[in-house]
């Protein structure tokens, strides 16, 4: 009996003292290596917002990487590329049509893919294979075979080849985002609803939609920022009058004006707006 | 065990002798038959329910309750049958544009409202002013007991008062008929006591006809005017709770309500009001004749008694006149605080439970002790003996 003790705690013991260092390590590692991520992502992000108050020297009005000096020049004349500006208020406009269009017809989307068993809604499996294959895709596939389509139908490419090759490839995000939402959602909600006197119209709106706003919004955000961000398919679908992104492109050739980190940081800005705000209103609801 | 019987002496106080056959029909299902895949679910199903009455579908899972009640709440259509609310047709009606409202199991609150508009939902579809909308909610959540809670988030109330927000949700609308579904199965058995009090308090309050779907035959018998015994899509005996526990009309509901000893037999002729019934052993037993099933040819049947209704004396006790007897040996007595509980061997082969209340004169037998069981012959029945889904089985495991 009293061998027996002895082992049990040397062979509890034992292993004790690795397990404590190795705790020790842990809790200098992790933080270590979050910092390393979080560094490398916001390293060059960091540095445009820095020359983004870069002084210019010379005549030519861009970018260079040595530091001449503070100044504000760049925000006060935001405005004053003309190119910049109006292709900016391009993708603007561009990701508002795009991200509605594809929010409303993603949510639908998502919402007969959860309700409908494939008996009912035939094609439900070609469907889904196609949304996978839409976000699996690579875009210059997609940009390419876009070019090709509009070339062939002849529709002049602008504003509305833009939006549909942008509605195109979020539509499957929004989906993919609405229907993880949906997929916890308790049917009998809506037929408390039907139960206490609302049509299918009205529980939509007073019972489904809010409860799946935040997968919505979530959606919305997604395409969005996929959108004002698209530099492959836009530069296939694009007319004379580039989106952002596809501006910025050309511009490298002949030197970016300092103008586009201005912008950069504008969108950077509002980026974190967005994703603090979300914290703050997740925060408050738990 | 103690328990049951203290819940049917209860039910045979409150809602024992009430008759409502004179009362219109609130609720009229027809040859109603809802087919799942391909088992039937609902099997050729007639009910009536009365007006103002609390109705319970009592049946294990899985017997198609909970169908005749989303049926009658108009999420599921049925296969073949009609159902008629207030003697209007709405068998196929959109739930919307029915008369009913329902307590779902899960109470189905919406989580993104807080109780006073979770409790508005129906009234406002109703397009009502909002001072009757405000009047008419406050006034219901006084009826639950939950006043001042209209602020409140669903999730920021326990499940009791969960519950009676569902309540107050669906009875603000005054439907003709409420439905609810095994509302307390999220409850804790002290609430759920407490809430069965609570409803049946505030059906009598608002009057609202009641349809009631349980498992729980106690929380059925103590709370229904009737109750309704369902097994595989069918009913198996329909009453009074009283009725149906003092004169079941098959095994089924002989042991699913409550307690019961089963004794096989075969029928011998009757003489006036008494049947006669041979056990195995050649004992003979007397049912009252209006308590004999039709036997369709065969004469087999179980003899059933309540294992309360039963007198345990010494062997050679003598036996009163207008009583059953058997003879037995007992295996197990045990004390219970409110009586005793006895299981007999007896001379038939069958093991019976009995149960003595303790008042205080205690002949108490104990195990080995061979002993008479008597009882009175209007408290005996006789059922068919159970054909269900078992049967079946083992017949096909033969083939």
């Amino acid at each position: 009996m009293s061998v027996q003790d002895r082992t049990d705690t040397a062979a509890t013991s034992r292993p004790e003292r690795p397990a404590r260092r190795r705790r020790k390590l842990g809790r200098f590692v992790l933080p270590t290596y979050s910092w390393l991520v979080i560094a490398y992502l916001v390293f060059p992000i960091a540095l445009m917002i820095i020359y983004s108050f870069n002084r210019v020297v010379g005549g030519l009005q861009q970018v260079s990487f040595s530091w001449n000096g503070f100044t504000t020049q760049w925000y006060r004349q935001w405005s004053n590329v003309p190119g910049l500006t109006s292709s900016f208020w391009l993708s603007i406009r561009l990701a508002l049509v795009s991200t509605l269009i594809a929010t409303v017809l993603g949510t639908l989307l998502a919402i007969a893919l959860v309700r409908y068993r494939s008996n009912k809604f035939r094609g439900k499996v070609a469907v889904e294979q196609v949304l996978f294959l839409n976000i699996a895709a690579p875009e210059i596939v997609m940009g390419a075979s876009l070019l090709g389509l509009f070339v062939t139908f002849n529709v002049a490419r602008g504003f509305l080849t833009l939006v549909l090759a942008h509605v195109m490839f979020s539509i499957a995000y929004v989906t993919v985002t609405v229907r993880a939402r949906l997929s916890g959602f308790d049917r009998s909600l809506e037929e408390a609803a039907y139960d206490l006197g609302a049509n299918p119209l009205t529980t939509f709106r007073l019972v489904t939609l809010p409860l799946i706003m935040p997968g919505v919004l979530a959606g919305a955000l997604m395409a969005f920022a996929l959108s004002i961000d698209d530099f492959v398919t836009s530069n296939f679908v694009s007319g004379t009058a580039p989106p952002f992104p596809v501006w910025v492109y050309g511009a490298t050739r002949v030197g970016i004006p300092p103008q586009v980190f201005v912008f950069g940081t504008f969108i950077f800005m509002v980026g974190i707006a967005f994703a603090v705000m979300s914290i703050v209103l997740s925060r408050k609801k738990s | 065990m103690g328990g049951s019987l203290d819940t049917t002496d209860e039910s045979r106080s409150t809602a024992g002798a009430t008759t409502r056959s004179d009362h219109p029909v609130v609720v009229c299902l027809e040859d109603v038959t809802k087919i799942f895949e391909d088992a039937p679910a609902v099997d050729d199903l007639n009910l009536e329910i009365y007006d103002g009455e609390f109705f319970s579908l009592l049946g294990p899972s899985g017997c198609g309750k909970t169908t005749t009640l989303r049926m009658i709440g108009g999420f599921e259509e049925p296969t073949s049958g009609r159902i008629l609310l207030g003697g209007r047709e709405v068998t196929y009606l959109a739930p919307y544009h029915r008369d009913v409202n329902t307590v779902f199991q899960s109470y189905a609150l919406f989580p993104h409202l807080n109780v006073f508009d979770n409790v508005a939902f129906g009234l406002r579809r109703k397009k009502l002013t909002k001072v009757e909308v405000a009047r008419r909610v406050g006034s219901i959540l006084e009826i639950v007991d939950l006043p001042h809670y209209e602020k409140r988030k669903a999730s920021q109330l326990s499940g009791g008062q969960q519950q009676r927000v569902a309540l107050a949700r669906a009875l603000v609308n005054e439907p003709t008929l409420l439905l609810l579904d095994e509302p307390m199965s999220a409850l804790d058995a002290k609430l759920r006591r407490q809430m069965q009090i609570e409803l049946k308090r505030i059906q009598s309050q608002v009057g609202i006809t009641f349809l009631y779907v349980t498992h729980d035959q106690e929380e059925a018998m103590t709370m229904s005017d009737r109750l309704a015994v369902m097994r595989s899509g069918k009913i198996e005996g329909i009453g009074s709770p009283r009725d149906v526990y003092d004169s079941p009309s098959t095994e089924f509901v002989a042991t699913f309500l409550g307690a019961s000893n089963l004794l096989a037999g075969t029928l011998e002729a009757a003489s006036g009001a008494l049947s006669s019934v041979t056990l195995t052993d050649g004992t003979s037993l007397s049912v009252p004749h209006e308590r004999v099933p039709a036997l369709a040819g065969s004469t087999t049947l179980k003899v059933g008694v309540r294992p309360e209704k039963i007198s345990i004396g010494v062997a050679g006790t003598s036996v009163p006149a207008g009583h059953n007897a058997l003879r037995g040996r007992v295996r197990v007595s045990t004390f219970t605080g409110v009586g005793n509980q006895y299981l007999v061997d007896s001379v038939s082969g069958t093991e019976l439970t009995v149960y003595a209340q303790n008042i205080g004169q205690e002949l108490a037998p104990r195990s080995g002790d061979e002993v008479v069981l008597t009882w009175p012959i209007e408290h005996t029945f006789a059922v068919v003996p159970m054909t269900g889904s078992n049967d079946e089985e083992s017949t096909n495991d033969e083939e």
